[in-house]
């Protein structure tokens, strides 16, 4: 399919979204068959504009873009699906930031990848429902990380390739790879890892959701877990995700209510 | 034989296309413009400009714009002072404020939570407003940031942060916009109309 057609026609969900010009607004999007791309809404920000609904940030649509001279403007928009429930909690409007930012850090522009496509729109779908928005979120990275080449080795030790003992193990994410306690205790830049821990991490790169999501864990596993995949991920993008921040000050809002 | 411009030309060029939305050809011609304008003219625009950051701050109770602080909105006594309009920009005060049904006070967060371009709650007044509230108790807290995304964001953390206060706490309605019509409506936004139905 050749780029250059004078209008075209896409799916894609909106992954950023900047003010642009007068009355303009400039979207990021992910769409399966062109990859990320960047279009211009026109007059999006009038509240009379037939499109503006229709490029809201994280919503599923239909696009008609014509190609123009630098960006591609969208003529037409339709929304597919618009994810109600992720606008209406805030923990959840976090995590979609979240889900957004790591598929947008991760990938290029104009680079096809349906697989990401189908993940993120399934991941979206998901955390409208999901009773667990971190193991979402763990689930999401490792499954991203399969689909864009950053896949961590889980089940054996990157060095000597034995399989993974029942003890501490080590993450080191310049290896892209656990370490047995033997490899691994020495190497500097890597994360200890709980022999549980690894298992739930193992058990997410494998399954699927419908599995996954009936998983119970505790605070401390989770908070472990995050941290491991935090810490593979910082090194990978070489930049912190500035959604991470958001959540976290919620979840520590939300623990205060509680009490 | 090309000569190139004399420098304060140039400098003025060159200050014209920091501008937003003004790229090198726009910024040349409206500096020809001014060349062949009378002086006065050039001047009123210089002092203009030079009087808009030497003679505005931010308003102390709301952080509106103003040439004075307190705001004149914020020292008109005859306004409510039992209800506060949480706004995202300055603009949005004059919006608000030109239809002419709302008569209570402002508040200016000077942006709203947007966590990719690094936008955290930190980033706007909201400390302030929650001390305005502790000082100055009011009935009714009114969010008015916008009905996006970030918008939407900003009300629910607001909304969340200031239950404790025991205030009652509003939202601009949402729906359809006048002379619109329903079947290039969003979903998000049909949805909250119909949520939003009122009898008649």
């Amino acid at each position: 399919m050749s780029s250059r057609e004078r209008v075209y026609r896409v799916e894609a969900i909106v992954l950023r979204r900047v003010d642009f010009g007068e009355a303009d607004r400039l979207l990021t999007v992910f769409t399966p068959d062109r990859g990320k791309l960047r279009l211009i809404a026109k007059g999006a920000r009038k509240p009379s504009s037939r499109k503006s609904g229709h490029v809201e940030l994280f919503t599923h649509d239909q696009f008609l873009v014509a190609a123009g001279r630098e960006l591609d403007i969208i003529v037409q928009a339709e929304t597919v699906e618009a994810f109600l429930p992720l606008r209406e909690d805030l923990l959840r409007t976090s995590h979609a930031y979240y889900l957004a930012e790591l598929a947008d850090a991760f990938t290029a522009e104009r680079d096809e990848n349906r697989p990401l496509f189908h993940l993120l729109k399934d991941a979206l779908g998901w955390l409208c429902t999901a009773d667990d928005l971190a193991l979402l979120a763990r689930y999401y990275e490792l499954h991203l990380l399969g689909i864009v080449g950053f896949q961590p080795q889980l089940f054996l030790c990157g060095n000597c390739k034995k399989e993974l003992s029942a003890g501490t193990n080590y993450l080191a994410p310049g290896e892209g790879s656990v370490l047995c306690q033997r490899c691994g205790a020495d190497q500097t830049g890597t994360v200890r890892i709980s022999a549980n821990a690894l298992k739930v991490l193992q058990f997410l790169q494998i399954h699927d959701w419908g599995t996954c999501r009936l998983l119970r864990l505790n605070t401390p596993m989770h908070a472990e877990m995050e941290r491991a995949m935090q810490h593979y991920l910082l090194y990978h993008l070489e930049r912190k995700l500035k959604s991470v921040d958001l959540i976290h000050r919620l979840r520590r809002q939300l623990e205060m209510n509680q009490r | 034989m090309a000569t190139i411009p004399p420098e304060p030309v140039t400098r003025l060029i060159e200050a014209f296309s920091q501008l937003p939305g003004i790229g090198p050809k726009t910024a040349s011609r409206l500096t020809f413009y001014l060349l062949r304008r009378p002086a006065e003219q050039a001047e009123a625009l210089a002092d203009a400009i030079r009087d808009l950051k030497r003679k505005t701050v931010f308003c102390s109770i709301c952080f509106n714009i103003t040439d004075q602080s307190p705001c004149a909105i914020c020292r008109d006594e005859t306004r409510d002072r039992s209800i506060i309009c949480v706004v995202e920009e300055p603009l949005d005060v004059l919006a608000i404020d030109r239809t002419g049904e709302y008569r209570g006070l402002y508040h200016v967060l000077h942006g709203a939570i947007s966590p990719v371009e690094g936008i955290g709650p930190d980033e706007l007044r909201i400390q302030e407003l929650v001390a305005r509230l502790k000082n100055q108790p009011v009935q009714e807290v009114l969010l008015a940031t916008n009905p996006n995304l970030e918008g939407e964001a900003t009300a629910m953390y607001l909304a969340r942060l200031l239950q404790p206060l025991g205030v009652r706490i509003t939202r601009l309605a949402r729906g359809l916009p006048v002379g619109g019509d329903l079947e290039y409506a969003d979903v998000i936004t049909l949805s909250r109309a119909l949520q939003g139905r009122r009898e008649m």
